[in-house]
């Protein structure tokens, strides 16, 4: 996401007007949120959106800080994290050998490549009866539901990007007398890491997303669970808080592979330019 | 893996008072399903000598460099070539992931590969841009670090893919005098692949025209260089002769070739 951070460096009288304006533009882009922010609050305190239809930003932020004080949304936030990343640490491990061996070798992309084709042509939500079939409704339908679904992202990515590698730059290291070991290790996966990349961030979003329908399937803790029983009660306050928290959980994701990108990619000319 | 790809390794010097040549072809011959793309080539390059190799696009330039660099199979012909080899191709080829020093030593054995990569680079002139990323790098300069890569490998046969193709006309001209001087220090055989009759006159000792995988003509040049002006353009008139143009003769817009002509 972008950071939004005012200009107040001395700016050279040449570049004066492009700094001078620049701030007020980026300021700008707060405002129509805020104004937003009051116009909510407003129709909340002369009742023109009632409490049940949506809790006013104050309620909200009180609300909040009530959750955070009880200790009851960080130990349903921690929960739900646990879910998600157990679940897509299996998911990411998985599809990331599974592109390898398709990637590397033809006899492996003849054996896996058909079967995650069609992985992928069943809806990973439709999956769920038969996994409660299987493993009830505990952790297990959970954590393997946000697997299954983050397998994907990561394989077909990962495994496009190493067929994709420049074949030039193949030639040029057996032209320098790589063994097939080293060319994987020096031109092949280093090539495909920003494939990798991309499909680590969809990975992660379709993890939160599988994440947020796996809890409402019967959860007894967690951001879903702490969701359901707010239905129950009609406290939109609650839901609200949920919500946010859930985008903050995208934003921290976002913000995660930003960051592996800036250190691993860094020979990137569009990061170098930063 | 040179054994796999069917080569004989020139390593041991010859009996004879010749020396043994650094590469020897004979009959070498390469088809792609019904195109025979070389067609009975004899080839030796002594050790220490400068070949220019032209040919139109489609002649077997392309494929003839590919065997002697090892990229092609050459089971069951007679190729020899020497162990130690380097490349420059046209585009520099860098692992762009790879800071410049790092591509320098890639693939070299031993210890101390920084230091030998640091000497290479010094020598191009490069010695200031070890930990650069190659995407950073001008034209002419990941040439230049090609050039050093291929150097570190002491090599005793350079192939020169032309590597001059993709450069402006000063930084080629520079990159034809460090060619030289590089040549001149280390002493390998080097096989320049070019389009340019020019170069090709300027650089060699010898110069090879292939057509249709065949060598059509050979020029031996004894002239020192830099004193070639005087023989540089019956020479021209040769090459290019065997490369299918006639100079003068063309009207269709071939203005490079009438003036090369027309100078005296």
């Amino acid at each position: 996401m972008a950071t939004i951070a005012p200009n107040v460096g001395m700016a050279p009288t040449a570049d004066r007007q492009r700094t001078f304006r620049l701030p007020t533009l980026r300021a700008g882009r707060w405002l129509s949120p805020i104004l937003l922010l009051l116009l909510w609050e407003l129709a909340s305190r002369t009742g023109l959106i009632p409490e049940r239809t949506l809790a006013a930003p104050s309620t909200v932020i009180g609300t909040l800080v009530e959750m955070v004080v009880s200790g009851e949304l960080p130990s349903n936030l921690l929960v739900s994290f646990g879910r998600a990343s157990i679940g897509l640490a299996i998911g990411l491990a998985v599809g990331i050998v599974l592109a390898l061996i398709a990637g590397l070798s033809r006899q492996g992309e003849v054996a896996i490549d058909p079967l995650m084709q069609i992985k992928r042509t069943i809806p990973v939500v439709a999956l769920s009866p038969l996994l409660i079939v299987w493993f009830g409704i505990g952790e297990t339908t959970k954590i393997t539901l946000i697997a299954f679904a983050a397998v994907f992202p990561v394989y077909i990515n990962l495994y496009s990007g190493i067929r994709a590698v420049d074949a030039r730059l193949i030639d040029a290291g057996r032209s320098f007398g790589l063994s097939r070991l080293e060319l994987i290790q020096h031109v092949i996966l280093p090539g495909a890491l920003p494939s990798l990349l991309v499909g680590l961030r969809f990975s992660l979003s379709v993890a939160i997303i599988v994440l947020v329908i796996a809890e409402q399937i019967n959860a007894s803790a967690g951001l879903g669970y702490l969701i359901n029983n707010a239905r129950d009660f009609m406290r939109t306050d609650i839901i609200v808080v949920c919500l946010m928290v859930y985008a903050l959980l995208g934003l921290g994701a976002d913000w995660l592979v930003r960051a592996i990108e800036s250190r691993a990619l860094a020979w990137r000319p569009s990061i170098l330019e930063q | 893996m040179d054994a796999r790809r069917g080569f004989l390794l020139a390593d041991t010097p010859g009996i004879a008072h010749r020396p043994a040549p650094t590469v020897r072809l004979r009959d070498f011959t390469r088809r792609f399903g019904a195109n025979t793309v070389i067609d009975g080539l004899d080839l030796d390059i002594a050790p220490g000598e400068f070949i220019a190799l032209l040919g139109r696009s489609g002649s077997g330039k392309t494929t003839l460099l590919r065997t002697l660099a090892g990229l092609d199979d050459a089971r069951g012909q007679d190729v020899t070539v020497p162990a130690a080899r380097a490349v420059v191709f046209q585009d520099a080829r860098l692992m762009p992931w790879k800071k410049v020093w790092r591509n320098v030593t890639l693939g070299l054995r031993g210890r101390d590969t920084r230091a030998r990569a640091e000497r290479a680079l010094d020598e191009v002139g490069l010695g200031h841009r070890l930990d650069a990323w190659p995407l950073t790098l001008s034209g002419g300069e990941a040439q230049r670090t090609a050039l050093a890569r291929a150097l570190a490998r002491e090599p005793q046969l350079l192939l020169l893919d032309e590597p001059f193709a993709a450069l402006d006309a000063l930084t080629r001209l520079r990159m034809h005098d460090l060619v030289l001087s590089l040549w001149r220090a280390h002493n390998p055989a080097i096989l320049l692949v070019t389009h340019d009759v020019d170069e090709a006159i300027a650089l060699a000792d010898r110069v090879l025209v292939l057509d249709h995988g065949r060598i059509v003509g050979e020029e031996r040049i004894d002239a020192p260089r830099g004193e070639r002006d005087g023989i540089a353009r019956e020479l021209r008139e040769s090459l290019l002769n065997w490369l299918g143009v006639r100079p003068g003769a063309s009207n269709e817009g071939n203005g490079v070739v009438r003036l090369a002509a027309a100078r005296p």
